[in-house]
């Protein structure tokens, strides 16, 4: 299905690279600050939109609770920004424990006093978490809609979890990060917001290449064929089990990136990060972008939420009908997804719709990349 | 002693509620392999079914019967909820049959969409379209059979949604005149007050259960034992078990799985506009109100197995019995001089969200040793 991809000139590749990276760099110059602020998050939220890509186009795993990787990332970033930034407060601690009477550190919270603990912290933790409720699901062989409803119940848990700890992680409210200081700066500020954004774009980047190397190759492969015929992987002599278990851990660990740069480029890390409905968002970005195209998925999760945030600007209550709409539709009529149609057959049949295009009458891999020159 | 049977009732409510709930899913979910996220959503239905019953039996004409408002809701619920389950089917998922993750994305559209009718359309007008679909899904069935294999019969359809359509805009517009309450769209949450005779306690052996509660465990009693006899005793409920056991084999001999399917479906829908009667009796009822259930209802499914009401009754009342031991701190009360670090973990799990980390750790604690739920469904096939 996703074999026959369009053949682009290397001239296109370069100049289309070329246009990118200068917008990138030209985009805190030209866009205003709100705009370019929601931008980057919307970036920030095509990583996790890579991970659900990994796992449910790739590997044909639908989870539903990515938030929770997404969140714990965010609150890792969140909680060494609060306490960096609290040696005003009393016992040196970030403000919301004086509330409830908490006069130490909790221990758990200890590494997060150092910088490099936090950066890896961001997305291994999320990575071992996933790896455990990974493997202990597929290990039971529990599969498709099993899976996908007891990450959506896991999800919840995590929901009732850090909702209720007041004490620990300051429960409904979240923890700020806007008015934290990072190297001196505020992290609200314009100029941390516009480095935020650079940040955000070479992570994409970077998240796409990798995530390209994971699905290339005998790796690649085999969560293919896990997709396609699960049992046939297991009688083949692989294990599917490890290679599941890595996939899930591996876009755990990108949901937590990605979580942490939207923690830093929203404001704020609260239990809000892992209800229901913005799970499986997720993945309609991904849905609507093209499953099994990686670009699809960063397409997708940035223009959906633009859409989202400019229909919501015009129209408040209309937002939930499309969303609605565009769940039924994408799924009915667009299996797979846009970039999906334009790489498969989509074009051509719309061209021999209106009589544009010779209809294929053998198998299109034979009349469409072998015979082109001699059909036409 | 007293404490244990308030805690086993407390339990046995709270299972009810989820066993109705989740009858109608498991049902669908045995028979189709459909995880219909819209379920709670059709719980909603229910729910404003019987919010609008009740305004409607408040009217002069219908006041003198106000106080059997709430049976009458229970078969209108059933009705509204099958008939917008039966419509999703034709429309939905008889497209999407074998896919199941893409059924779950669709009929996670569908519940928003619903969701967010509740808010942006006024009920009256609501109630219109629910009375025009039903009209023009049944008036065509109902016709004598020379009229259905004539070749006019696309005329009669039309002619009947076309019926269906004004009878509709008619019912809606009459509704929303004479109750003024449903003329206007709210987001805001609603209020069903059960009768006057279900208002109170009862006193059962030195204890006082509110009659609500009893009420809801009526309902659920009336729903499971219902289905078992539809399911077991009638022809097409012998039709749906042959189907659920061996789908292209039925087909072959004649079942038309097209039918059961919408039957099927039907009926799981219905039950859960059921369930949305006794969720209404419990709390106020907005658009989120099956968002609340619908984990609970799935965790039910998944322990229970597929394909054995059995499983599914005894997986609400584990299920609901444990959240209030472990909820309420039970085991604390029923087992005072525990040691302190027992004690101390018990009183951390003490509240309603934190019991429901400690049930989903045990579920999945559950299934490392039972992974297809409590009665699973036989077979030698590599899948399932």
């Amino acid at each position: 299905m996703y074999l026959s991809k369009i053949k682009f000139d290397k001239k296109i590749i370069l100049s289309f690279w070329i246009i990118l990276i200068a917008l990138i760099i030209a985009a805190p110059t030209i866009l205003p600050v709100f705009r370019l602020n929601l931008l980057g998050r919307y970036l920030s939220l095509s990583i996790v939109a890579l991970g659900v890509d990994l796992i449910w186009g790739y590997t044909g795993l639908l989870s539903l609770g990515q938030g929770i990787f997404f969140a714990l990332g965010g609150y890792c970033a969140a909680m060494y920004l609060q306490i960096t930034s609290s040696s005003e407060f009393p016992n040196n601690i970030p403000e919301f424990f004086a509330l409830y009477g908490v006069e130490k550190l909790p221990f758990f919270w200890e590494p997060f006093r150092s910088p490099v603990f936090t950066f890896f912290a961001i997305w291994i933790i999320p990575a071992l978490v996933a790896g455990l409720i990974g493997f202990l699901v597929f290990r039971n062989r529990i599969k498709g809609v099993y899976f996908s409803i007891l990450t959506q119940a896991s999800l919840l848990v995590f929901f009732n979890f850090f909702n209720g700890q007041q004490k620990l992680i300051n429960g409904t409210n979240g923890l700020k990060t806007d008015v934290t200081q990072l190297f001196g700066q505020m992290v609200g500020s314009e100029s941390m917001q516009r480095i935020f954004f650079w940040i955000t774009a070479i992570l994409v980047i970077g998240a796409w290449f990798f995530a390209k190397w994971v699905v290339k190759g005998r790796f690649g492969n085999i969560l293919i064929g896990i997709r396609d015929d699960e049992p046939r992987v297991r009688f083949t002599g692989y294990n599917p089990v490890i290679f599941k278990t890595i996939i899930f851990s591996i876009a755990g660990g990108l949901a937590g990136i990605s979580g942490a740069l939207y923690t830093v480029q929203s404001g704020i890390v609260s239990p809000q990060f892992m209800t229901v409905p913005f799970s499986i968002e997720m993945v309609i970005w991904v849905a609507v972008g093209g499953r099994g195209t990686l670009l699809g998925a960063i397409l997708g999760a940035v223009f959906i939420n633009y859409a989202k945030s400019l229909v919501s600007e015009a129209l408040p209550a209309s937002w939930m009908f499309i969303q609605g709409g565009l769940f039924i539709l994408v799924v009915t009529a667009l299996p797979e997804g846009v970039l999906g149609w334009i790489q498969g057959d989509g074009p051509r049949n719309l061209l021999q719709k209106f009589g544009l295009k010779r209809k294929i009458e053998t198998y299109p891999s034979l009349e469409v990349n072998n015979n082109e020159g001699n059909n036409e | 002693m007293e404490l244990l049977l308030d805690s086993l009732f407390n339990g046995v409510a709270i299972g009810s509620v989820l066993l109705v709930a989740a009858l109608g899913l498991a049902i669908v979910f045995g028979l189709m392999g459909v995880i219909n996220l819209a379920h709670g959503e059709l719980m909603m239905l229910g729910a404003y079914t019987t919010y609008v019953t009740q305004l409607i039996f408040k009217l002069p004409i219908l006041k003198p019967f106000y106080n059997s408002y709430i049976i009458v809701s229970i078969f209108l619920a059933f009705i509204v909820s099958g008939v917008v389950g039966i419509l999703l089917e034709k429309t939905i998922i008889r497209k999407l049959y074998g896919s199941p993750l893409e059924t779950l994305l669709a009929t996670w559209g569908v519940s928003l969409i619903l969701q967010q009718f509740v808010r942006s359309v006024p009920l009256a007008y609501g109630t219109g379209l629910v009375i025009s679909l039903l009209i023009g899904l049944f008036l065509p069935t109902s016709f004598p059979s020379k009229i259905k294999e004539s070749i006019n019969f696309k005329y009669f359809k039309f002619s009947s949604w076309l019926f269906a359509a004004l009878t509709g805009v008619l019912t809606g517009s009459i509704i929303s005149s004479s109750v003024s309450k449903l003329s206007r769209a709210s987001a805001r949450n609603v209020d069903v007050t059960a009768p006057s005779w279900m208002r109170g306690q009862v006193e059962i052996i030195g204890t006082a259960f509110p009659k609500t509660r009893l009420m809801i465990i009526v309902i659920t009693l009336i729903s499971v034992i219902a289905i078992t006899l539809f399911l077991n005793q009638s022809a097409w409920g012998m039709r749906i078990r042959a189907v659920t056991q061996n789908r292209q084999m039925s087909d072959c001999l004649g079942i038309s799985t097209e039918k059961v399917d919408i039957i099927t479906f039907g009926i799981g829908s219905g039950l859960a506009g059921v369930a949305g009667v006794a969720v209404s009796l419990l709390g106020s009822v907005g658009p989120n109100v099956g968002g609340n259930y619908i984990v609970g209802c799935f965790m039910v499914v998944v322990l229970g197995g597929v394909g054995n009401l059995l499983g599914t009754v005894l997986a609400s009342f584990g299920i609901g019995i444990m959240t209030d031991l472990i909820g309420a701190g039970r085991l604390l009360s029923i087992w005072p001089d525990m040691p302190l670090p027992l004690s101390n973990t018990i009183n951390f799990f003490a509240t309603t969200s934190m019991a429901r980390v400690m049930i989903f750790a045990l579920i999945v604690i559950f299934l490392q040793f039972k992974p297809t739920g409590l009665f699973p469904q036989k077979g030698r096939m590599v899948e399932n």
